[in-house]
């Protein structure tokens, strides 16, 4: 008879039904959305923050003084240590190597540039643009394209094995270089593949791949600094706490969480005589950005569930309100408060089942959408999600219905039938 | 009045002559709202919480900008100015900037030169001001500010070279000698852990060299800092005024991501809330369908009923949309204070739509049952059929 009676109350009325069913769909479907965006966001604005550049560099350990002003270095170029560019893809085989977007070798030289008789002295950085890498069986594109993404060339990027260059926008004016102009710079002729444009020092300089840069200073495979482009856990006090101090499970914890100075600490074992920092200026800010972005996504959550909370509430009160008569013909027909109420219940859980079920599809598509049209990437939700949601649809429908069943229920059948109400 | 009247009737009738005449319309209003008491308030309280949550949404979206513009702010200079084609700015050339920005940013000079130390080693040393400094670049790990003259703020790499045992060292520039004591270290990642900081008076004293570079935090759009360059442009003509490119890229870029989330959100919550609303609302005009029928059998107009109907819907929701909206503000002050450490202005702007907005939710929830109540003979619903 129960069974019955909650088969025929679904096939009886399907208006009633689809309507109380669609409101727990929505409030599902938003609800799913925003928790599926809440946990990804971090990640999202992460990548958005590495437009600003590496947060960490990575240099010889017995590197002398940097004497440079506005780009210009005074230091004989021969002077100080150098990294060895075949330590560089050991970067990727750190610990937390899919959090590193990026990195991009650094290796200024002078040169002379030799225009209309006379001779100047200009800098030259070799870097990788797009190059191609392997580390075991990943294969992967590095290069200032990635690490410094507002880097903008007018012309072409030259190719990481080719011979062309890019000059600087102001460099260029001053020289009157065009695209396929040809420069002579310390003997070797050399094609403006494009002109560059930085906003910063770059733009008084020649940058060139990395092989040329090499071959001039006469030192294959020497790097002077590395740019790390890593994603990192926003910087709290156990990340400050010096590696040494720690006992085993504690120091397995911070090796195991990204934070700038555990990513910078596997950097230094990584690659062989190096020392790999945080570049303060833009590892401590995006934490503080990132915190204050999850923060506010996480409150828009929650109100994005209370109201979800509240509509499905508000769609079974009236759901079960509008059947005052059925109930008090149970009643009258002689069943108790138990029946009646478990009646109710089992339609409610059934509803949240349903439309939970139906509503989790929908939000999953829907944080899809919402990935692909804000940050051009996927925004998926774990299946594992699904348990804790329906759980969640349940219990909220039988909070909502709660009160209106309770009052149905201590109704007189008399005033019921009577419509009297 | 005729005699057959009963004793209550004829106290109730007294009672009415006695009180105050108003309308027949408003008292209609005012008895359907206090009779179902519980019903009615149901109702507003769901308009309530969907105004509420609504302008707490908009007034977050409007806001949300400026909160971040000046986290933001914190990743130091947006704006370089130069000397053209590397000379020295003229002396005045922070206090006219300072003119430029007041209010709207902080600046900080600084002035570089190569010195030697006393053993011939080539050192960067920078002049600049430390108290504006402190406040433009605040991700300087600084061990200890220099306050008194003489003194240096020391780059971590530079430290090993001029003074590994924090004594007093040297320094010498075009055969001028400056002793300073350093006081404290400073941490960066870049450059200024090379580099010597002096301030700048102990600076021009010893090397005569004026500042090179003011960098400029400027808040505001986009628009607003593009202002701010020709401001400055005109103040000093003979600088060059640079934007620092990634900074302002990716403030552009995170700022707009973090707007469509949470526009999209706001959309998704509104949707919900209006939902709520409609659900609830429908039910609420859906069980007064005696009313409707007794009013129908008594003769009233199709738009008599309308118009009674419309008024109730726009009066709850006028009602529950100016609760709603300062409940609305005080939430969203509160997240603007728990996560921004700063409280979020409320945003009158908001209101006309709020209040609209819920007027349209709420005649949208009257106009479906009572058209699908139209086609029904009274007598049907009277019946309780």
């Amino acid at each position: 008879m129960f069974v019955r009676l909650v088969y025929e109350s679904f096939r009886r009325q399907k208006r009633r039904k689809l309507l109380a069913g669609a409101a727990i769909t929505l409030g599902v479907t938003v609800a799913t959305a925003m928790i599926a965006v809440a946990t990804d966001i971090g990640d999202k604005i992460n990548r958005e923050l590495r437009t600003i550049g590496a947060n960490l560099v990575v240099t010889p350990q017995e590197d002398t003084l940097d004497v440079e002003i506005g780009g210009v270095n005074l230091k004989p170029p021969s002077d100080g240590a150098f990294l060895n560019e075949a330590d560089l893809p050991k970067i990727k085989g750190t610990f937390w190597h899919n959090n590193i977007t990026g990195f991009a070798p650094m290796l200024p030289v002078s040169v002379t540039l030799q225009r209309g008789g006379k001779v100047e002295n200009l800098t030259l950085l070799g870097t990788y643009f797009a190059k191609q890498i392997s580390f075991g069986k990943e294969e992967f594109k590095t290069g200032v394209r990635t690490t410094h993404p507002w880097w903008k060339v007018s012309g072409s990027w030259p190719d990481d094995s080719s011979r062309d260059v890019l000059v600087g926008e102001r460099l260029a004016a001053r020289l009157s270089a065009k695209v396929d102009d040809s420069l002579v710079l310390s003997g070797r002729q050399l094609r403006v593949g494009g002109i560059l444009s930085t906003g910063g020092d770059e733009d008084n300089e020649i940058v060139a791949p990395l092989a040329l840069a090499q071959e001039i200073l006469g030192k294959p495979q020497a790097v002077r600094r590395v740019y790390v482009s890593a994603l990192t856990k926003p910087e709290d006090a156990f990340a400050r706490r010096d590696p040494k101090s720690m006992s085993g499970a504690v120091y397995d914890r911070w090796y195991c969480s990204p934070y700038p100075q555990s990513i910078a600490f596997q950097l230094r074992e990584a690659i062989p005589h190096s020392h790999a920092e945080q570049i303060r200026q833009v590892a401590q800010n995006e934490g503080a950005i990132l915190t204050r972005i999850e923060g506010l996504i996480f409150l828009v959550t929650l109100a994005a569930l209370f109201a979800s909370a509240l509509a499905v509430s508000a769609a079974m009160a009236t759901a079960i309100f509008e059947r005052r008569a059925e109930v008090g013909l149970m009643k009258a027909l002689g069943a108790g408060r138990v029946a009646v109420a478990s009646v109710f219940f089992a339609e409610a859980t059934l509803l949240a089942l349903m439309g939970g079920v139906l509503g989790f599809a929908t939000g999953g598509m829907l944080a899809r959408q919402i990935g692909r049209s804000i940050f051009n990437s996927q925004i998926t939700i774990a299946p594992v999600v699904l348990p804790v949601i329906l759980a969640i649809a349940v219990i909220v429908t039988f909070t909502g219905s709660a009160a209106a069943i309770r009052k149905a229920v201590e109704l007189d059948p008399v005033f019921a039938l009577r419509g009297e109400l | 009045m005729n005699s057959g009247t009963s004793e209550p009737v004829r106290d109730v009738i007294a009672n009415r002559s006695k009180a105050p005449h108003t309308s027949m319309f408003v008292r209609m209003l005012l008895r359907a709202a206090v009779l179902r008491r519980g019903r009615a308030a149901a109702a507003l309280l769901a308009m309530v919480v969907a105004a509420a949550v609504a302008t707490a949404m908009l007034n977050l979206y409007v806001d949300v900008q400026a909160k971040l513009r000046r986290e933001f702010r914190n990743y130091g200079a947006n704006l370089i100015l130069v000397g053209k084609d590397g000379a020295s700015l003229p002396p005045d050339a922070l206090s006219r900037a300072e003119r430029v920005v007041a209010g709207r940013g902080t600046s900080a000079p600084f002035a570089l030169v190569v010195a030697r130390t006393s053993d011939g080693q080539p050192v960067v040393v920078a002049g600049t001001d430390f108290e504006r400094v402190r406040q433009l670049d605040r991700w300087w790990s600084v061990s200890n500010w220099p306050v008194a003259p003489k003194q240096a703020l020391v780059g971590v790499r530079a430290l090993q070279l001029v003074s590994p045992n924090n004594h007093p060292f040297d320094l010498s520039f075009q055969g001028h000698t400056i002793q300073v004591t350093p006081v404290g270290t400073v941490q960066t990642g870049s450059a200024e852990d090379s580099r010597i900081y002096l301030s700048l008076s102990d600076f021009v004293y010893w090397t005569g060299v004026q500042p090179s570079t003011v960098e400029v935090a400027a808040t505001g759009s986009p628009e607003e800092i593009a202002a701010i360059m020709r401001q400055l442009q005109k103040a000093l003509p003979a600088a060059e005024v640079r934007p620092v490119r990634q900074i302002m890229e990716g403030e552009a870029r995170v700022l707009g991501k973090t707007r469509a989330t949470l526009l999209a959100a706001t959309a998704l919550i509104i949707l919900t809330a209006a939902l709520c609303v409609l659900s609830t609302l429908m039910g609420w005009v859906f069980d007064r369908r005696r009313d409707f029928a007794i009013m129908k059998a008594l003769g009233a107009s199709d738009r008599l009923m309308n118009g009674f109907f419309a008024a109730e819907a726009a009066a709850l929701g006028a009602t529950g949309a100016l609760i709603g909206f300062v409940l609305g503000v005080g939430i969203a002050a509160w997240i603007g204070r728990v996560n921004f450490h700063a409280a979020v202005t409320p945003r009158f702007s908001v209101l006309p739509l709020v209040v609209a907005g819920s007027m349209v939710v709420t005649l949208l929830a009257a106009i479906v049952p009572i058209s699908s109540l139209r086609r029904v003979q009274p007598a049907v619903i009277l019946r309780g059929e």
